[in-house]
């Protein structure tokens, strides 16, 4: 038997934030409560750190098999371990694209092998993710998928959209959708607008995200399943959205924290860690989802943390491939900009990195703390400014534009079920 | 009441735009009735809801105790909790909020221009305060700005104004800038030249810090967001401060009738020097207290133009 105890920490409890001890028994939490004492255990001091339940994130590219130069499944659940998150989704655009039930389970049983954190996986939609044939939905959640989703691409055509949506809501599993209308791309590389002009960079439409949403949220109306759609972007999907929910649709979204916290107008040079798909929208996007995400309309926020590596990233927009690194910035990033600047409470950022997107996705015993819950969880300092810095990447992946801001909020424990899987000054690659 | 005759009414306040020169000098001197116990007797109950959907803890508190100072009954409403997270637009939460009975709201709200949806629609007859509108403005804020540079100088004309920092990112300098220009004030603006675009200079000149303390009567200094620069060098703190900032070397220059301003939140040796926080010339906490008579007068004007309260 193992026991820990997390002491004198300021723990995120029910919504607030009460100073106390927990006592970790092998993998569960055995106690909460003034202080704990117990023989053998283990004393970690968490003094005016915030004690929080390990953090959400529904959409990871962990890159393995196939694209191990960019990220492994070590790697990548590293970075996420040193972001606080103790249970991700990982995205099935891999090489090979996973479409049968033997390499979801093969998948499964790796990422619960290899991964320091809790890796849940998504079956892709379609045979190869291409327009064409389904996978068979049943037999990927018998192997262990938790969710279904093409991310990296739309799903162009609407007959296969319908058909995928019938058999999510049969099987009972959420999908989660990329929406890109790829007939709207025009060769974009950035959001359309005065920014693209002023860089001579093709741009992207609004409408090649909205069209394709707008279609789908008649498809889930429909179909009756459980729709979650990816990385919201614009204004115009916030309002699709809001209007979904008000017509009872069984919708759920996402937004990332680079949609939350930059846009167009700050992309200087033909830098490409600017360039991610969604591309940073307008400033007048950026504050409706801001609105989207305070009023409700948005669920929550996950990161796709989309590693690649430097030599791929040096291209410029034209060539480089679309996607930041996000898993190892999020929370601080947020807390730093959103919290500080009181535009979020800690309460509601909490909630929408942990408690919101367990809930949405029936991810039982997840993103809470409590009496005999799984030990998944975070510790931040939320005291110390620090400098984002790629040398204290757990990441393959440096493409962030976020590098060289000082932040409050980083990471200096994370456990899960019970066990250290990131330790400020510890953890190495 | 002395004030009736001079007493401006408004439907709404949502930007300093609106408002002509007299109507400010109006509210400060009823802001000023307010701090020196001035009091309303309001005959009808009435409702207000505070829509804050950021967190601005600060502002939320003065307009409640504003409004409690004034006896509105103040009706908490929480968009986390309410049905918006249902879909509700703003426009439709407005439209029951004024159905059971609200007459007024405040609202904060991440969106510039956010309240184009709540005016001018026939079907609301809610009065409307802007809390805050993004990067848009923040009226209350420049008020009370007003209302303290006022006391200390009484009147505009000729006033050396200096306002220094993260220009770009502070809807108070824009808000700022605009009404000291039309009271009469003569602006400087100082801090990293990057943050200092051509939308300024139509309203004044930059200068360094260094050449600017001598002869400054207000210095003006912003809240810097130093995370609001991605791709920017690393942000250092300590060489803002000694390049941009007000050491408490550059405020020994200060003539002697000045006085120091910030909106706060202070970053503490960042903008100014920590001493000077709570210093002679810094007017940092009288800011928050006139904050709250000014909300006051704010209160009472929309209350007025909107026939609320019993008001004659």
């Amino acid at each position: 038997m193992t026991e820990t105890i997390l002491k004198n920490g300021q723990v995120w409890l029910d919504g607030h934030l009460q100073t106390c001890d927990l006592l970790l028994e092998n993998t569960k939490i055995k106690a909460i409560g003034q202080n704990l004492t117990s023989p053998a255990a283990k004393i970690i001091d968490v003094s005016n750190q915030l004690v929080a339940p390990g953090l959400v994130d529904l959409h990871v590219h962990l890159r393995d098999p196939g694209q191990t130069t960019k990220e492994t499944i070590r790697t990548g659940s590293l970075a996420a371990a040193h972001g606080g998150f103790t249970t991700i989704g990982a995205m099935p655009n891999v090489t090979p694209v996973p479409d049968t039930a033997a390499q979801i389970a093969t998948l499964v049983a790796r990422n619960a092998n290899e991964g320091v954190v809790h890796i849940k996986q998504y079956a892709p939609i379609t045979k190869q993710r291409q327009a064409g044939a389904l996978t068979d939905f049943a037999a990927m959640k018998a192997a262990g998928a938790f969710a279904v989703s093409n991310d990296g691409s739309g799903v162009q055509d609407a007959g296969s959209m319908y058909q995928a949506l019938k058999a999510a809501q049969v099987n009972g599993l959420p999908l989660a959708a990329h929406v890109e209308e790829d007939k709207l791309l025009f060769g974009g590389v950035m959001n359309a607008g005065a920014s693209a002009k002023r860089l001579g960079l093709p741009g992207i439409i609004n409408a090649a995200e909205t069209s394709q949403l707008a279609r789908d949220l008649e498809l889930a109306q429909q179909t009756g399943a459980h729709y979650h759609m990816c990385h919201v972007s614009t204004a115009e999907s916030v309002r699709l959205i809001r209007q979904a929910k008000a017509a009872g649709i069984k919708v759920t979204c996402e937004v990332t924290p680079h949609h939350l916290l930059l846009s167009d107008d700050m992309i200087k040079g033909d830098d490409a860690n600017f360039k991610m798909n969604p591309p940073l929208r307008s400033e007048q996007d950026r504050q409706a989802l801001v609105a989207g995400l305070l009023d409700g309309t948005i669920d929550c926020i996950a990161t796709d943390h989309a590693p690649h590596t430097a030599v791929e990233k040096q291209q410029g927009f034209l060539k480089s491939p679309f996607g930041i690194v996000g898993s190892e910035t999020a929370f601080s990033l947020l807390y730093t900009h959103f919290v500080k600047e009181n535009i979020f409470s800690l309460n509601q950022l909490l909630n929408w990195l942990s408690a919101k997107p367990a809930q949405i996705f029936g991810l039982k015993n997840t993103g809470y703390l409590g009496l005999g819950t799984v030990a998944d969880i975070a510790v931040f300092d939320l005291n110390t400014a620090t400098t984002i810095a790629p040398d204290t990447f757990l990441s393959k992946g440096h493409n962030s534009p976020f590098i060289g801001q000082s932040i409050f909020g980083t990471t200096t424990l994370t456990l899960v079920a019970g066990k250290v899987a990131y330790q400020k000054g510890g953890t190495t690659k | 009441m002395k004030v009736l005759a001079n007493m401006p009414e408004f439907q709404s306040i949502v930007s300093m735009q609106d408002l002509d020169v007299a109507e400010v000098e109006q509210l400060i001197s009823r802001a000023e009735d307010f701090k020196a116990g001035a009091q309303l007797k309001l005959t009808e109950p009435v409702y207000v809801s505070n829509l804050f959907f950021e967190n601005s803890t600060r502002t939320h508190t003065s307009f409640e105790m504003a409004e409690r100072k004034l006896g509105l009954t103040v009706i908490n409403f929480d968009p986390q909790a309410s049905s918006m997270s249902k879909g509700e637009t703003l426009h439709d939460t407005a439209l029951s909020l004024d159905a059971v009975g609200v007459n007024l709201l405040v609202v904060r709200h991440p969106q510039n221009d956010y309240y184009n949806e709540l005016l001018g629609h026939a079907d609301l007859s809610l009065g409307l305060i802007n809390a805050g509108d993004g990067s848009g403005e923040h009226p209350s804020q420049s008020l009370l700005d007003m209302m303290t540079i006022a006391e200390q100088f009484g009147d505009f004309t000729g006033l050396r104004v200096a306002i220094i920092g993260d220009l770009t990112h502070s809807r108070v300098a824009r808000s700022n800038m605009e009404i000291l220009q039309r009271l009469g004030a003569e602006l400087f603006f100082s801090g990293p030249k990057a943050w200092y675009s051509q939308e300024f200079a139509q309203y004044g000149t930059y200068l360094p810090i260094d050449d600017l303390v001598e002869k400054t009567d207000v210095m003006m200094l912003l809240r810097v967001q130093h995370e609001r620069h991605p791709g920017e060098q690393a942000f250092d703190t300590q060489s803002y401060f000694e390049r941009y900032g007000l050491t408490k070397e550059r405020a020994s220059r200060l003539p002697e009738q000045a006085i120091i301003m910030h909106p706060g939140p202070v970053n503490r040796n960042v903008e100014l020097a920590s001493d000077l926080v709570e210093g002679k010339q810094s007017r940092f906490v009288t800011q928050m207290q006139n904050g709250v008579y000014m909300r006051m007068a704010m209160l009472e004007s929309v209350l007025r133009g909107n026939h609320l309260g019993g008001l004659v």
